[in-house]
């Protein structure tokens, strides 16, 4: 843990609860002035208040009775237990009567409200509090002088009214400020104890983020380095509670699977380039050279050159095979599908391959059961199935009877499937037929027969592109390759 | 840039009283590849037409919007001006003159955005001159005047756009919907080269290279059924570009 603490320290979780733990902490201190000082003007002003009518009643019996009667009445209250602070006084500062023994030098020299807290001492009920505390503990301090001494240097702060009478004579109505004190001590240490409980609950929330959620983004970190590092079949860690770290690996991860078969598409088109482009193109450059070395008559020259050109169609065709394979496989746009009426597409390519058909030998039979609209691109739809429906018309010629290719479509399940079956030797192997729609693969027997072994390829890459699927399934004799589409929502 | 002034200089109009002898076409080649704009000026002059370059879009802008050309030929992708706004200027300033776009692009999405823009075809790079030189002829402008024609008569074949019908030496002869429409097609361009592709654009809307060649099978049933039994050939292959129908 000691060690781990600078690491830790940089991690968000730390971070963030640092900030948190400050933002608190700002927010309690500014809270405690607040309420203290808050609670503190309401006493004060309570105690204004009752110092308010203290005066008013005072203020009533000196219209009574003079100063005689003020005098009394001030000796009487001076007298009541928890009572105000009363003073008068003569001119001079001299006391004459209240509940004060003395005050702060210069209090009485105020007019109307002290404007500090000044400390004073009473008598009173200070020797009141003295002999009742001797007659509860018997074997207390001594009495005397000192006690009382020591209890007023102890201090007592009040605030108070200084009024000025007719007479020259000084008054003063005040109230001790104990209480209010003794509120805003107690407000102020709840307060700090709730700031430290913030504080240690901020470790807490630092110490639990930080080790387990921030342990899940290193793992995710640590596992995206491992990937970074080349190793692009490593996947992110799930854990399975489907929280947001499991959504974010799970999306990271089919990130992955796209890249990795992006990936795997350029790394084909780059072989695909380097064997079955390179081939031709050394092809034709033998042949120009072997053509410029030795004597030659003009038709031969003529006759190079025209292979030349043959030879330079087959690689743009096949070129612009496999840039449309990939295009596809990498996404195509979408704005260049629209509703397809596969059925016309269908009638479309069989009437395209009819005479084909017929010249060869082989019979072309289409069943079309109802009406087919799929969301798709009906050139290239008509480009896969004329692919399919051409091979079909060639391996049927095999065929032990009398040849024959079968177009079907129909509905089944949630799909709209278009099969293409030949009556021919088809592909017995299952790993062979696996392979067929793999690029530039051509199973053996089909050596002999032309084409870029693009065909099924390129199908294939139309199909995924209109989200369906190219199956190919032996026929029994033959080969059935299926176009599966998915039905559009509203069909 | 001294050198593209100059090329295309060299490349303006020597005078404007040039006149196009019978089938011939005075062809404006908007196309940056110099190399690619030469050899096309050359092919298309030896093939009976006048051809003038621009060597980019501003120029070829220019040169379009002040002559009188019969067919354009855009390069797509140029520097100053790239071939689709070039297009979509002259359009939007009521020039009707064909236009072929030239694309290193073909997908079917750019076939598509290049025919909005105002083209009127479209033909993907690398391409055969022959294929090039077939279209360009059929964009002309004075050619597809046929289009209003309800009756083509091509020697002693005769095809009625209305009634559906084909006669050769008065003698009915009965096609598929498909084979009429490939005849139709032929027809409106008698005299004319006709590629494979540019049937199978025409006739049945694919824009593919099918494995095998369909096209060829298709053209010689039409062929067995329009000269079968007449002495004279009437439908003739063209050797390394296409068809042609010609008495």
């Amino acid at each position: 843990m000691a060690l781990s603490l600078p690491a830790t320290m940089r991690t968000t979780a730390a971070r963030l609860s640092a900030l948190y733990f400050l933002l608190f902490a700002l927010c309690a201190v500014l809270l405690v002035f607040y309420m203290t000082s808050l609670s503190a003007r309401m006493l004060t002003g309570q105690t204004q208040q009752t110092i308010n009518d203290e005066v008013l009643g005072l203020a009533r019996a000196y219209q009574r009775g003079g100063l005689p009667v003020l005098v009394r009445v001030v000796e009487q209250r001076s007298r009541q237990p928890g009572a105000n602070l009363y003073l008068i006084a003569d001119a001079n500062g001299q006391i004459l009567t209240g509940n004060v023994q003395s005050l702060e030098p210069g209090v009485l020299e105020t007019d109307g409200w002290t404007t500090e807290p000044f400390s004073y001492r009473r008598f009173g009920e200070g020797e009141l509090e003295r002999q009742r505390n001797q007659a509860a503990d018997p074997n207390g301090a001594q009495p005397g002088e000192t006690e009382i001494q020591s209890e007023g240097e102890k201090g007592h702060n009040a605030i108070a009214l200084v009024l000025r009478l007719p007479n020259q004579m000084i008054m003063l109505v005040g109230r001790d400020l104990g209480e209010p004190e003794r509120f805003r001590a107690v407000i102020r240490r709840a307060l700090m104890l709730a700031l430290g409980m913030m504080g240690l609950g901020g470790l807490l929330i630092w110490f639990l983020v930080g080790r387990t959620a921030l342990k899940r983004i290193d793992s995710v970190s640590e596992a995206s380095r491992r990937i970074m590092g080349g190793d692009l079949t490593g996947r992110l860690p799930v854990t399975g509670a489907g929280d947001e770290f499991d959504r974010l690996s799970e999306n990271l991860n089919t990130m992955l699977a796209r890249i990795a078969t992006l990936n795997e598409g350029l790394k084909q088109v780059s072989d695909n380039i380097a064997h079955d482009l390179k081939t031709p193109l050394t092809r034709l450059r033998n042949r120009a050279e072997a053509t410029l070395s030795g004597k030659h008559k003009t038709t031969d020259y003529r006759q190079a050159l025209e292979g030349t050109i043959a030879e330079s169609d087959q690689l743009i065709k096949t070129f612009n095979a496999i840039l449309m394979i990939s295009r596809l496989e990498a996404g195509y746009s979408s704005e260049s599908t629209s509703k397809v009426d596969l059925a016309a597409a269908v009638r479309d390519v069989v009437e395209l391959y009819e005479p084909v058909a017929e010249e060869a030998g082989v019979e072309l039979e289409t069943s079309v059961e109802g009406d087919f609209t799929v969301n798709g691109n009906r050139e290239l739809i008509g480009q896969a199935l004329s692919n399919i429906v051409d091979n079909a018309i060639k391996y049927s010629t095999d065929a032990t009877e009398k040849p024959a290719v079968r177009v079907a479509l129909q509905r089944v399940g949630h799909d709209i499937r278009l099969s293409v079956a030949d009556n021919g030797h088809g592909i017995p192997d299952d790993a062979d037929r696996a392979r067929a729609t793999e690029r530039f693969v051509r199973l053996e027997k089909s050596r002999s027969q032309p084409g870029s072994g693009l065909g099924l390829s390129l199908a294939k890459a139309i199909m995924t592109f209109h989200n369906g699927k190219l199956e190919l399934l032996p026929a029994n004799p033959g080969l059935s390759v299926i176009m599966s589409f998915p039905a559009r929502e509203d069909h | 840039m001294l050198e593209r002034k100059l090329f295309t200089l060299m490349a303006a109009p020597q005078s404007s009283s040039e006149i196009a002898y019978n089938g011939s076409m005075k062809i404006l080649v908007i196309e940056d590849d110099r190399e690619a704009a030469d050899y096309m000026q050359k092919a298309f002059t030896e093939a009976g037409h006048t051809a003038h370059v621009a060597g980019d879009g501003e120029t070829g802008f220019a040169l379009a919007d002040a002559g009188d050309y019969d067919v354009m030929v855009v390069d797509r992708m140029m520097p100053r001006r790239d071939g689709l706004s070039v297009i979509a200027g002259l359009r939007s300033r009521g020039n009707t003159t064909p236009v072929l776009i030239l694309s290193a692009l073909g997908e079917v999405d750019d076939r598509v955005t290049g025919l909005r823009a105002g083209g009127d075809d479209y033909l993907t790079k690398p391409y055969a001159f022959s294929e090039l030189l077939a279209r360009v002829e059929v964009l002309n402008r004075r050619a597809s005047a046929r289009e209003a024609e309800t009756v083509y008569r091509v020697g002693d074949l005769e095809l009625d756009r209305l009634s559906h019908s084909v006669k050769r030496a008065a003698r009915e002869i009965t096609l598929q919907p498909r084979e009429f429409r490939l005849l139709e097609y032929l027809m409106r361009h008698a005299g004319q080269v006709v590629t494979r592709t540019m049937l199978l654009e025409n006739v049945w809307d694919y824009h593919f290279d099918p494995q095998t060649n369909v096209i060829d099978v298709h053209v010689s049933r039409l062929r067995g059924k329009i000269e079968k039994g007449f002495d004279k050939p009437i439908l003739h292959t063209v050797r390394g570009a296409g068809y042609m129908l010609k008495s």
